[in-house]
């Protein structure tokens, strides 16, 4: 099954004995680190250029506008360019501001993203670490961006930065439950928690329509609360512009704030390769339970091509959700959370459970 | 800086926390701070200072004639500059007993309800971006550019267009006046349930409008809150059918009012009379008799010894214009009460106790145009 | 809906004090300033005429004296009068506050006490609302200002 999917595993092992030919072992370990951190770096600055020049043409779109025209064929330039800007403009020092912590939020920030990004499988053999707890791990460092949004807040002597400071921890930590019980829901059904064998679980269709309707309303949770997690609207109160002026990183200037704006689109990036992973099959190809030639097909993209596009489906669902929806206020969604999306989402893991067990799952 | 304030805000010994919105903030308006003190993300109180942008214009009124104090008016409630025009207009024609033709009453009625709908329009756009919803400001904005367009077609400007003097007009509107009008009004009627479908339906728009702000029919009328903002508590204040002036007793139009007092109420308010704006465009635009653009009117106005009070309903409430003559030709004193000076002041009134959040919405719901209030 | 004259008798009784001038365009009473925040009181709690809304309250400097000009309106009648306290003291001129009755009166006061420098008694707090503490009182007609204000 799914055997004529191009497998990047055969490219990367050639590679590999390619290096191996040249070098002692220990120089070709070094050297692969290397070239997989530099492709990384690469991916994460043309995504994040991508991402912010989308959203900038997506919310034209939405606005009757024409978005950015000017730098390159559509303006496909604007967004280096803005990234040259931020590169030469001043850091401003904030005085009275805790100068370590000051300067350290952004790295926190955009290493948590970069670490995410690792886990997360591109195409078919392509991905750079194999966790047996993937799920887990993407998770778990996602959310510790939190800890950098806090320090933002905290060392900048501002305090309509502490105030989005606390809110976006406030914020995470009860979304996080939320993203994590609607991921569980697949994890249950799998019965793992490695990223590949997810995917390949999912080879005779994608969970969203082999898991009944408990898997659909995992998926709607987990759009919602990562929507939240990730301090999208309607869900930035951190930032609140009208509010806050623009909440935890009101007092970063060049560089630094482009580190929390790169970090903030590349974390749109990650959520949304989750869901797309997990819910939609990620690399795998639109397949249908026997059909052995449609499946055939299906496998003629590529499966690069079938996970940039499932991702970038659930990117523009998240930017449309930002353009459309008012903001929402702490209280409401701190209710929302604990008094709506938690318990459905207990129940939904409890029904999914049952499900399981009796083998009422494809 | 005194030491009292050194001692209330910056030290903060009474151990609030205080946070100063504005001169510099997105959501105020124009350069207003609000000194407001916090319980965690509650208001506890908050306190207006204003003056960032005062030009004395009320001084300035006592060393210019009439047709030049004229101008001065435009920059006050710059959405609202043609009835700010008015009001010294017809304070001037009240003085000098001068009987302006019929046309020029329709044609300054006519320009109203289009600067109130412009100026509505711009509410909307910014109450949007005050809850956060980015869109509708340029929903909002594509509509007024219609409106701004025929302006700038009869007057040459399309905001401050000092295009009303004392006895009528400065000269006559473009030919196409009418027709462009009538335009808009067929637009703007399939635009505006837009403006429904996008935010007045929205669950998280209601959630965010009902039940904040919550300010009863007397403290309206005590701290003098009129307009849409007065009208949403129920406050009957609308000088148009009051005192009818202009063509407004010749056209039938509801005045608009809500018992809701709450911001809900008031975004309603202005939603309903965007609709009898242009129900009252409607019926005059086709009814514009022939005739002068303006009375006859002696080169130098000079207004006899005396005083002279006069209101109009400007797009955020009532505009009153006391003027103090000693027979020469500038005034001895000129009053402006602008609505916002009134409308602004309430805000400690009925954002206290609610969320920082809402108080964005409450400052937006009063439709604050800060020029007005500092004079 | 009582004209004029009727509304001068009814507000008479209240306050023998006031003085009633011809020929102005409003209803005008001239009250002596210490009987001021009395009359206003009463004109507010008589149920027949029940003036609650302070439209407007500013000053006018007449040279010889200050005078506080007050345009009040009952929501419920709609009458409109002017209520009107001449103050022959321009040095040190002062009046009782209408804040206990009417909210607004706390900043269109202040505002009076910042253009004007007229004090109110009882108000709460009487600080100024646009200008700096030392700048002088802009709208009284000996003030002076070499740099700002261009004479004619």
């Amino acid at each position: 099954m799914s055997s004529n999917i191009y497998d990047f595993s055969s490219l990367t092992g050639s590679i590999h004995s390619w290096l191996s030919g040249l070098m002692s072992s220990g120089w070709v370990i070094f050297s692969e680190m290397v070239l997989v951190g530099l492709v990384f770096l690469l991916m994460y600055a043309l995504i994040g250029l991508f991402l912010v020049y989308l959203e900038r043409k997506v919310c034209a779109i939405m606005q009757n506008r024409v978005g950015p025209n000017r730098v390159g064929k559509w303006g496909l330039l604007q967004t280096i360019a803005d990234l040259i800007k931020l590169l030469l403009k001043e850091l401003i020092p904030i005085r009275k501001s805790d100068a370590l912590l000051f300067n350290l939020a952004p790295f926190i920030v955009i290493i948590c993203s970069f670490l995410a990004m690792a886990a997360l499988p591109y195409a078919k053999g392509l991905q750079a670490i194999d966790f047996n707890i993937g799920v887990f791990y993407v998770m778990a460092v996602s959310s510790l961006s939190v800890v950098g949004i806090l320090l933002a807040g905290w060392s900048s002597n501002s305090k309509y930065s502490l105030i989005g400071a606390m809110r976006s921890g406030a914020q995470i930590v009860s979304y996080e439950l939320s993203v994590g019980l609607s991921l569980l829901a697949i994890v249950v059904f799998t019965g793992s928690m490695q990223l590949s064998t997810i995917i390949e679980s999912q080879a005779n269709g994608w969970w969203i329509f082999k898991g009944h309707i408990p898997a659909f309303i995992s998926f709607i949770i987990f759009l919602i609360a990562s929507t939240a997690e990730i301090n999208r609207g309607p869900f930035d109160l951190a930032e609140a512009e009208s509010e806050l002026t623009a909440g935890f990183h009101t007092e970063y200037s060049g560089i630094k704030f482009a580190f929390f704006f790169l970090a903030e689109y590349m974390n749109m990036f990650i959520v949304a390769a989750l869901g797309a992973t997990v819910f939609l099959g990620g690399w795998m190809p639109f397949h249908v339970g026997n059909w052995e030639g449609f499946n055939l097909i299906m496998d003629y993209i590529p499966s690069v091509v079938w996970f940039f596009s499932k991702t970038f489906f659930l990117i523009l669902i998240i930017m449309w959700f930002k353009w459309t929806f008012p903001r929402l206020r702490i209280d409401q969604l701190l209710t929302l959370e604990w008094k709506y999306l938690l318990p459905i989402s207990l129940l939904n893991i409890v029904v999914i459970a049952f499900i399981v067990l009796m083998g009422w799952h494809f | 800086m005194s030491e009292e304030i050194i001692k209330d805000v910056i030290v903060g010994e009474n151990e609030d926390y205080i946070i100063n919105m504005g001169p510099q903030h997105p959501s105020t308006h124009g350069v207003l701070r609000l000194e407001v003190c916090l319980k965690g993300e509650t208001v506890k109180y908050l306190t207006p200072h204003v003056g960032y942008i005062h030009r004395g214009i009320e001084k300035m009124c006592e060393a210019n004639t009439y047709q030049q104090l004229i101008h001065l008016t435009d920059r006050m409630d710059y959405l609202s500059a043609h009835m700010n025009n008015e009001a010294v207009c017809m304070i001037v024609e009240d003085a000098l007993q001068v009987e302006v033709p019929e046309r020029v009453k329709y044609i300054r009625t006519i320009l109203d309800e289009l600067n109130r709908l412009a100026s509505h329009q711009l509410w909307w756009c910014a109450f949007g971006m005050d809850l956060g919803a980015l869109t509708s400001f340029f929903y909002g904005l594509r509509d007024r550019e219609h409106i701004l367009d025929i302006f700038e077609e009869s007057f040459g400007s399309r905001l401050l267009h000092s295009f009303v003097m004392p006895g009528g007009l400065m000269h006559d509107v473009h030919p196409n006046f009418q027709k462009r009008i009538k335009d808009f009004i067929k637009y703007f009627r399939t635009k505006l349930p837009e403006y429904d479908q996008l935010l007045t339906g929205n669950v998280i728009f209601q959630n965010r409008a009902k039940g904040i702000g919550m300010m009863s029919r007397e403290t309206a009328i005590g701290f003098g809150v009129t307009g849409p903002s007065g009208r949403g508590s129920n406050f009957s204040c609308d000088v148009r059918k009051i005192a009818p002036y202009g063509a407004y007793d010749k056209v039938q139009f509801n005045e608009i009012l809500e018992t809701g007092c709450d911001v809900f109420a008031r975004y309603k308010v202005r939603m309903a009379e965007m609709w009898e704006s242009l129900s009252i465009l409607e019926q005059l635009v086709d009814n514009i008799p022939e005739g002068d653009f303006t009375a006859k009117m002696k080169p130098i106005i000079k207004l006899p010894a005396g005083e002279y009070f006069r209101r109009v309903e400007t797009a955020r409430g009532e505009l009153a214009v006391y003027v103090v003559s000693d027979g020469n030709k500038s005034p001895y004193r000129m009053k402006f009460r602008t609505p916002n000076f009134s409308n602004l002041f309430v805000m400690n009134e009925i954002a206290s106790g609610y969320k920082i959040a809402d108080l964005i919405a409450i400052s937006g719901s009063l439709d604050l145009v800060i020029p007005d209030i500092d004079r | 809906m009582l004209n004029k004259e009727e509304l001068s008798e009814i507000i008479r009784a209240l306050v023998p004090e006031v003085v009633v001038p011809e020929g102005t365009q409003l209803p005008e009473f001239i009250v002596p300033a210490e009987n001021y925040f009395t009359l206003v009181e009463k004109l507010k709690s008589d149920p027949k005429l029940s003036f609650n809304y302070l439209i407007s309250q500013t000053a006018v400097d007449f040279q010889t004296n200050m005078t506080v000009v007050c345009h009040l309106e009952s929501t419920n009648f709609r009458y409109l009068v002017v209520v009107k306290v001449v103050l022959t003291d321009r040095e040190n001129p002062a009046i009782d506050s209408l804040v206990a009755l009417y909210p607004t009166a706390e900043y269109l006061e202040r505002e009076i006490f910042d253009l004007f420098g007229i004090r109110f008694n009882n108000h709460p707090n009487l600080k100024r609302l646009f200008l700096e503490d030392n700048y002088g009182y802009p709208l009284r007609k000996d003030f002076r200002d070499e740099i700002n204000i261009i004479e004619r």
